[in-house]
């Protein structure tokens, strides 16, 4: 069992990877440090604080400490000139113009400018005697799944999964190839699927440690849960690992040198680094475009994560992005055989 | 039946024909040496024998069977040990790994021990490839073509580039595998490997074979066994060659820029003579060297080019 090919070429395979610190840091170190920076930068905290400027004038006293009674509100007073630089700056959002009637000065293509301008009236008028006709009560919640972090961590997921397939199997097949090692081979008995399929095993057995560590890590520091099935996860994050092993295979299926798979792993890559949604929805993407990026292996592949992680999807209500998930390994598989460059 | 026959071998690269028009038989348990400078096709010519490249034309049997032969072909590369002039191995695993490894591709094979035992790199076992010399790498990469145990073993270019040690290492193991029966087809540009290990050589050039036989027999066709070498000093004008080649003893001559080659069967009649020679013309030699014939002389005789440089 042990003497096999297959087990040899994989752990071959194995031994090669996890020797590589950089390759292991990539795969394992990266995505984390990501999903850490980017968990905390985009951590939903208090709202933030709305900067306000109250013009030099008869009253700006007054109106700016009715202002500063809101706590999610700071107004200062700035002479005329200093106070249009601010607003150009960005540093305040709104200019306050006092007087017996009031002017508010403000970009109206800025969102937090006009829920600025929406405050400050409604501060201001109630101190100079507006009554309200309703009683309201605010009530604050968080809920688990809305959060950027939720967002986020199947997308890493996704990407992780894209990158270790294209650089794992793509780099590991064209340095064999331009060390001679791949025609060596063929001076063997060895049989070539066995080569291919035990790309696929070893990339399998990382596959497991690469979602423990990333989903592993979204649990422990941020509560991020998985609100499908285990299995379902699992089955996704195979099918995805083997379609771009495929890819991996494709794209390393005829290179000589390094640079030259390095170059078209990035050029795979970077349309679907953009508009996969790995960082933000694709649906911000014009109408037009959104066909074409939902054929994309990864776009189909964070749908079908984010549907099982975050929305507790079965895999039959995923079909139809899985489908596109498979169509992609499949073909990309059966050209990369065709075409390879077994020397 | 021989262990390789090939008839008529053609090879080209675009224009550049490789092999041009090859024959060659080599008897099952001899070691036979491809010989020729660099670029003189052996590369090409062995790789088509180790069915790796397709010739343009010819007929190729190994062992008895063809390459052409699609299932046959797995069956005799189970026989045959295979060594590539420009493998290299994965630096991150492990000489034990890499053994295991190419072990692993063979019905019958050596164990790890015995092939290391092979090849004398038995302390070097749990060395990473990263860490070897260069001789030492050459030996891994023989030790991966002798663990299938083979009928048949393909050397290219085994020891170019290796220190004098590390090629006479080289040397003994390919001895002890012959000694145990093996047959080796090896390509080399050293004279002195070709003589020291192989039975029968053939001297290739620009793709073709020019000469072929015992190495022994080769240098025997320059009709004498001593190469007399000198040169004068001051640029004085060197003999002409009717008048050199009229010196007791010499049976060729062979001008270069730098110094003239003579053919000598008898060196103690033909140096006092050359001597004389210079003397009378009042000429004062600036070297004078004399060696065995090799055949180094034998490609030299017939391209008028040294091997080394041709």
């Amino acid at each position: 069992m042990r003497n096999h090919p297959l087990v040899q070429l994989t752990l071959a395979r194995a031994r090669e990877f996890y020797r590589e610190p950089e390759a292991v840091f990539w795969v394992f170190g990266f995505p984390v440090v990501l999903a850490f920076a980017l968990g905390i930068a985009f951590r939903n905290q208090g709202p933030d604080t709305l900067h306000v400027g109250v013009a030099r004038g008869p009253g700006d006293s007054s109106v700016a400490a009715v202002i500063d009674r809101s706590p999610t509100l700071a107004a200062r007073v700035l002479d005329s000139s200093e106070a249009q630089g601010a607003l150009r700056a960005g540093r305040i959002g709104l200019l306050v113009l006092p007087g017996d009637s009031l002017t508010y000065r403000f970009d109206t293509t800025r969102a937090e400018s006009r829920l600025a301008r929406l405050e400050v009236d409604d501060l201001l008028q109630r101190a100079r005697g507006r009554r309200d006709f309703t009683v309201v009560r605010d009530e604050r919640i968080t809920t688990p799944g809305s959060r950027y972090i939720d967002f986020l961590i199947p997308g890493l997921l996704g990407m992780n999964l894209m990158g270790s397939g294209l650089w794992g199997v793509g780099f590991a097949v064209v340095t064999a190839r331009s060390k001679k090692l791949l025609k060596r081979f063929m001076a063997t008995p060895m049989r070539k699927s066995d080569y291919l399929l035990a790309f696929i095993l070893s990339r399998l057995m990382f596959l497991i440690l690469e979602i423990a560590a990333l989903v592993g890590f979204g649990w422990v520091m941020f509560g991020v849960g998985v609100r499908g099935s285990i299995g379902a996860l699992a089955t996704i994050t195979v099918l995805g690992s083997l379609s771009f092993a495929g890819l991996g295979l494709l794209v390393a299926s005829r290179a000589r040198t390094v640079e030259a798979v390095s170059g078209l792993a990035n050029l795979v890559m970077l349309p679907m680094w953009l508009l996969s949604g790995t960082f933000f929805s694709y649906a911000r993407f014009p109408e037009a475009m959104l066909p074409f990026v939902r054929a994309l292996p990864l776009t189909a592949l964070n749908d079908s994560l984010r549907g099982v992680m975050i929305e507790g999807a079965s895999l039959a209500s995923l079909a139809s992005p899985l489908a596109v998930v498979t169509i992609w390994g499949v073909a990309s598989f059966g050209v990369a055989l065709q075409i390879f460059r077994w020397r | 039946m021989p262990a390789i026959h090939c008839r008529d071998l053609i090879k080209r690269y675009g224009d550049v024909v490789a092999v041009a028009g090859l024959d060659l038989t080599v008897e099952a348990g001899e070691c036979f040496g491809l010989l020729g400078p660099n670029g003189a096709g052996k590369t090409t010519c062995i790789e088509i024998l180790e069915g790796l490249t397709v010739p343009d034309s010819g007929a190729v049997e190994v062992l008895g069977r063809s390459w052409a032969d699609g299932s046959g072909a797995r069956a005799l590369r189970e026989r045959l040990g295979i060594q590539l002039q420009e493998t290299q191995m994965a630096d991150k695993l492990t000489v034990e790994e890499t053994i295991l490894l190419f072990r692993s591709f063979y019905r019958r094979s050596h164990s790890v021990d015995e092939v290391l035992g092979l090849v004398e790199l038995e302390e070097k076992r749990r060395a990473r490839i990263s860490t070897l010399s260069g001789g030492q790498k050459q030996r891994l990469s023989v030790a991966c073509a002798l663990v299938s145990r083979p009928d048949l073993l393909f050397l290219d270019e085994p020891t170019t580039g290796l220190d004098p040690q590390s090629r006479r290492q080289l040397w003994d193991v390919v001895s002890r595998f012959r000694a145990a029966g093996g047959t080796v087809l090896l390509t080399t540009h050293y004279m002195e490997e070709a003589e020291r290990l192989c039975d029968r050589v053939a001297i290739m050039d620009r793709g073709r074979i020019i000469a072929q036989g015992a190495p022994s027999a080769l240098i025997a066709t320059l009709g004498a066994e001593h190469i007399v070498e000198f040169a004068l000093a001051a640029g004085a004008p060197v003999p002409g060659a009717d008048e050199l080649g009229r010196l007791p003893g010499v049976r060729a001559v062979r001008p270069g820029p730098d110094r003239t080659a003579l053919t000598v069967s008898e060196v103690h009649r033909a140096v006092p003579a050359l001597l004389a020679l210079v003397e009378q013309r009042g000429a004062e030699l600036s070297m004078l060297a004399t060696h065995h014939a090799t055949l180094e002389d034998v490609f030299m005789s017939l391209t008028g080019r040294q091997l080394r440089d041709a």
